[in-house]
Order: C-alpha cells, then structure tokens, then sequence
C-alpha cells in the first residue's frame, strides 16, 4: 500500500460508505438470527459478532459524514437513504437461509476483512487506521468462530455436510464481486488509505483454503458472478430489509433514544 | 521605578503560579472524580483499572474526558460516557467526554490492579501482549478464576458481553467467564 497521492472528498466518502454499508447490512443480517440460534452459545455469538459489526459500521459513518461535509449525520447515513443509495456488496444482503449458510456467508465476508483491515493499520489516514486497529482484532474471532464451524459442518454428519455444500454452490456467485476495482477503490489505493480489492484475493484464497481442505469441500467455479451492488444495484432482498432497518426513522422522523 | 516594577512582576509570576498549582489542583480533582466511575457490565472495576480513561484536562474551567471504547460496538461506551460526565459534573466541574479512537485500546491496559479485581469477581483476566494476533488465539492457558486450575475448557467464543468469552473449569466445574484478549 504505497503512494500518497491526494484523494478527492467524494471518493473517500464513497469508500467509508461501501464499508459502512456492508457492515451494516450484513450486521443486521446476523442480529435477524437472535432469538432463533440452533443453541444458546450460538445464539450469544451471533448478536455478539452483529454488534461487532454494527459498531464498526458506526464508526464508519461518523467518519463518512465528517468527510463529506454536507451536514449528515451517521443517523441519515445508516437508515434513511434509499435502497438505490446503498452502495454494499450484494453477498452482505443475501438471506440467511439456514445455519450453515449465515456461517459460511460469515466466513467468507470475515475472510474478506480480514486482509483489508490489516492492511489499513498502517494507512496513511490515521483515523481510519485507528478503526482498522481495532476491527482487525474482532474480525479475527469471526474467522476462527464462522471457519470452526465451516469444518465442523463440511466435515460432519450427511446433513450437515449437504448443507454446506449447498450453501456454497449458492454464495459462489457472491465472491469475486468483493474483489471488485474501480476508480473509486483505485483512488484510495493510490492514496495509501487502503489496498485495492482485487489485491486481496490472495489472502482471501490463503484463509478459506486450509478449512475448506479441512472441511472435505471443494471450491465452486461460477460463470455467473453477480455484480452491482457496489453502485447500488441490488436484489430484492435488501429491500424487504430495509424495510425493517428503516421502519423506525422512517415513521418517526429524527427519533432519538 | 524599577524596583516597583520588579515587585509588580514577581507578584504577577506569584499569582501565576498560585493559578497554576490552582488548575493542577482541579485536574487531580476531576481526574479523581472521573476515575472512580465503574464499568457498567462489570462494576467490580473502575474505568481507570481498564485503562478506558485515558486522561482529564482542564480547558478554563471546563474538565474534558477522553476515553477509549473497548469493542467497537460495545453498547457501555455510552452509558461509560455519561457515566463520566455525571461524576465530573457532581465533583462541580463543567463536564466535556472526547472518545479517541487511535491509538485503539488494547486488554494490555488493564492495570495489574484491574486484572486482580476482574480474578476476584470471577472473572479470568485476559492473556497480555495482545499487540500479535497470534496471542489473542494463544488461550490455551485460561486459568479458573476460582481455583487457579489450568484444566480449563473454553465453552463459547462469544459470552454475556462482547469483552467475554464463556470457559468452564474441568476441575471444580464452575463455569466462568474470560475476558477475552484484543
């Protein structure tokens, strides 16, 4: 991550709010799960990670809205924009389905993190940098946590193992959008604030392949990789979502605890 | 002439002083003040033994806080925060909290006192050098809180809050929580 070259307001705000909206979007995705867990520990766990999510998101928006100037506030950033405004990957909003789905989702987007975190430790943008400290930290627990149970699922008993398989045929399409360059991510990389994402793959391969091996599956090809979500085209999901991530704000307009 | 005006020095750099030690007197006071404020999750331990103040300075007479979140989402930052200008304002300050992100709080903060107050509460205190990710899953070696065993199996990654993990002691069988290491 060299390179100090100058970075437009807009293009680091549009950076800050891609990696709100992801943790944001995927942390309420998770805490959907509180109450229904298939055990108590994982019941504990799942808000637990969900709130590691949301707060960073928080961080984030703080952040975005500082950058961009315009009187927003991490409020009408998170929750009162529209769905086409939304700039997440679309592997964040993708339902839960069942356990071993949310796990594997979990994994990958953790796996994802993981890399790009570490790496924005040293950015050249010190608050970001301070973010980054500590969410690399948190995401570590993710890995292990979502990665013991790919391999305790892959490598289980016939159900589970189809289960997770499944799972996996169906997020392959969700993958190679995270690694995703445009000028936007091209601008922050050459400014030293973060690492492209299409550098990162590597990364990404040398965390998921050791579980995987472990977990007895085998990586799925996709000719179809879906894409948009990083210029706010999304599927239907993230609609019925925003629904209830809205509701509140929505009905009661700057309501405040 | 000159010696009025020496006289009048020595008493503006008199009254200068006095004002100096006055301010260094209140920001010990608001120090102390904001320093006995407890955690909410776990009020066995003030923000001081976590290491989550990281200083009280005087701007005039206003006392500003800085304090440091533990875990990004931990929803005790803003009752700590409160917490810290309700002590402040009661010590009869004018009360101001800053939140610092950078550098990020580590468990490697927690004063030897706080780690032996969190034992006491029953609370295995996290493992140090938290600064190398391979430590923080280094936890093979959690000891029980209550009888020191190190026969000790860890139950959940995630516990009651997010600093916790749940562990259980396979020798007096208590299960206890372990703040974990980040």
């Amino acid at each position: 991550m060299a390179g100090t070259a100058a970075v437009s307001r807009e293009a680091l705000t549009a950076f800050l709010l891609r990696l709100a909206d992801d943790h944001l979007i995927l942390g309420h995705r998770l805490s959907e799960w509180c109450g229904h867990a298939p055990m108590l520990e994982e019941d504990l766990a799942m808000p637990n990670m969900a709130l590691d999510l949301i707060g960073q998101a928080r961080s984030l928006y703080q952040y975005a809205a500082e950058v961009e100037g315009r009187g927003r506030d991490e409020d009408q950033l998170a929750y009162v924009r529209r769905e086409r405004d939304y700039v997440n990957c679309l592997m964040a909003e993708r339902q839960n389905g069942d356990f071993a789905h949310t796990m594997l989702r979990q994994f990958y987007f953790a796996a994802f993190m993981q890399p790009l975190w570490q790496a924005v430790t040293s950015s050249t943008d010190e608050h970001l940098a301070g973010i980054a400290a500590k969410a690399e930290k948190e995401v570590a627990y993710h890995i292990r946590h979502a990665g013991e149970w790919v391999v305790r699922l892959g490598d289980g008993t016939e159900e589970s193992s189809r289960r997770m398989k499944a799972a996996v045929e169906a997020l392959a399409p969700y993958v190679d959008e995270l690694f995703e360059s445009d000028g936007v991510s091209r601008a922050i990389a050459e400014a030293g604030i973060a690492p492209d994402p299409s550098t990162l793959r590597p990364a990404f391969d040398a965390i998921v392949g050791p579980v995987f091996a472990e977990a007895g599956l085998d990586w799925v090809e996709t000719p179809y990789g879906q894409t948009g979500g990083r210029q706010g085209r999304h599927g239907e999901a993230l609609g019925f979502l925003l629904a209830e991530l809205q509701y509140m704000q929505r009905t009661y307009p700057g309501m405040r605890w | 002439m000159g010696e009025a005006m020496m006289s009048t020095q020595s008493s503006q750099s008199a009254v200068h002083s006095a004002r100096r030690a006055g301010e260094v007197r209140s920001r010990e006071r608001a120090y102390r003040a904001a320093a006995a404020v407890v955690d909410p999750e776990i009020p066995a331990v003030t923000i001081a033994d976590l290491g989550i103040l990281r200083g009280v300075e005087m701007e005039g007479d206003v006392a500003v806080a800085c304090v440091t979140p533990t875990y990004t989402g931990c929803p005790a930052v803003l009752a700590i925060e409160l917490a810290v200008e309700a002590a402040l304002r009661k010590a009869g300050f004018e009360p101001r909290v800053e939140r610092v992100i950078s550098p990020a709080w580590t468990t490697d903060w927690i004063t030897e006192e706080g780690r032996e107050k969190l034992r006491a509460y029953g609370i295995a205190p996290p493992a140090n050098a938290s600064n190398s990710i391979r430590a923080l899953f280094g936890e093979t070696e959690v000891a029980c809180p209550r009888c020191g065993s190190l026969e000790t199996a860890r139950v959940s990654e995630f516990g009651s809050t997010a600093c916790k993990a749940l562990y259980r002691c396979e020798r007096c069988h208590e299960p206890f929580d372990y703040f974990k290491c980040i």
